[in-house]
C-alpha cells in the first residue's frame, strides 16, 4: 500500500479536468490505498458550497466529492490562504477539510509516497 | 550503517548495489503533443532513463496525452512526429505504452476491436500502444520507485 496525495489546483467547470482527476482519486481508492487529497489555489473552489453548473449544462462535480467518504477517503486538506484570498472559510465548503497553512504544505507533500497533480 | 554493510562480507553486496543504481520508475503523460513540450521532455526522459540502465515500468497516457497515441497523426515532413517516435521506442525497448481507456474514447480514439464493439469502423491506435484502465496506472505506481507526471 502507498500514500497518494492528489493536489487539486483548477477551479470546478473550467475545464474537463476535475472529472479524470476524480476517476484516479476513486481508483486508488478502490484498490485500498491511502488516499488524501489537497485543495490549494483555485482548486478550493472545487469544495465551494452553493454551485449550480447544471444552469450551463455541466455535471455538478461537487458532488462527487461527496462521495469519496464511501471509499473511506476522509483525508481532505484545503490550504488555508488559498480560502482567506477568495473570501472562503472552512464553513463555505460542502465538506468538512482540515486547514493547513502554506508553510506546512511541504510537510504535508513529505509525508506522502505519491504525488498526483489535477 | 546502511543497508549492504555487514561486517565481514564485501562492502557492497552487487544487489544492493543494483538497487541503488537502477531504478524503477513509472511515467504518466497528460499533454497533448501540440499544446506543451511535456510530450516531448516524457520521451526524452523515459530515452535517457533506459540508455542509463533504468527499467520504465509503463508510460501511461491521460487526459490529452493520449493524443500521442493517434496512428493517422500526420504532421508535415520538416516536423517532428512524436507519436512515431513513441512507436518506434516502444519497438526498440519494448517499453509498454498504454492508454487510458475512458480518456481515450472520450476525445475519439478508438483501437479496432473497441471501435467494432461499438459498431464503428475506427482503427486508430498507433503500434506499439496498447489500450488500458486506471487499474493498470495504479499497479504500476505500486511498483515503482518513483513516478512521474509529464503535462
Amino acid at each position: 500500500m502507498k500514500n497518494y496525495l492528489f493536489i487539486m489546483r483548477q477551479p470546478p467547470h473550467a475545464s474537463g479536468r476535475v472529472q479524470e482527476t476524480l476517476d484516479m482519486i476513486l481508483t486508488a481508492a478502490a484498490f485500498d490505498q491511502q488516499v488524501g487529497v489537497l485543495f490549494c489555489d483555485d482548486g478550493v473552489l472545487q469544495l465551494a458550497s452553493g454551485q449550480n453548473p447544471a444552469a450551463i449544462g455541466l455535471k455538478d462535480t461537487a458532488r462527487i466529492f461527496t462521495a469519496l467518504e464511501i471509499y473511506d477517503v476522509d483525508a481532505l486538506y484545503a490550504e488555508a490562504e488559498s480560502l482567506a484570498a477568495r473570501g472562503l472559510t472552512a464553513a463555505d465548503l460542502i465538506l468538512p477539510v482540515r486547514l493547513v497553512s502554506r508553510a506546512d504544505v511541504n510537510q504535508l507533500m513529505n509525508r506522502h509516497q505519491l504525488l498526483i497533480p489535477d | 550503517m546502511p543497508p549492504g554493510f555487514a561486517a565481514g562480507s564485501l562492502p557492497i553486496r552487487f544487489s544492493t548495489l543494483v538497487f541503488y543504481l537502477f531504478m524503477k520508475f513509472a511515467v504518466q503523460l497528460n499533454s497533448s503533443p501540440y499544446a506543451a513540450v511535456a510530450g516531448l521532455d516524457a520521451y526524452r526522459f523515459v530515452l535517457a532513463a533506459i540508455q542509463a540502465g533504468h527499467q520504465v515500468l509503463q508510460v501511461f497516457f491521460y487526459r490529452e496525452g493520449v493524443y500521442h497515441a493517434f496512428r493517422y497523426a500526420t504532421p508535415p515532413d520538416d516536423e517532428i512526429c512524436i507519436g512515431r517516435d513513441w512507436s518506434a521506442l516502444a519497438e526498440r525497448h519494448g517499453i509498454d505504452l498504454l492508454v487510458c481507456i475512458s480518456a481515450a474514447q472520450r476525445r475519439g480514439l478508438l483501437c479496432r476491436d473497441e471501435a467494432a464493439r461499438q459498431g464503428k469502423l475506427d482503427d486508430d491506435l498507433a503500434p506499439g500502444f496498447r489500450i488500458a484502465g486506471l487499474g493498470q496506472w495504479l499497479e504500476a505506481g505500486l511498483q515503482a520507485d518513483r513516478c512521474l507526471v509529464f503535462g
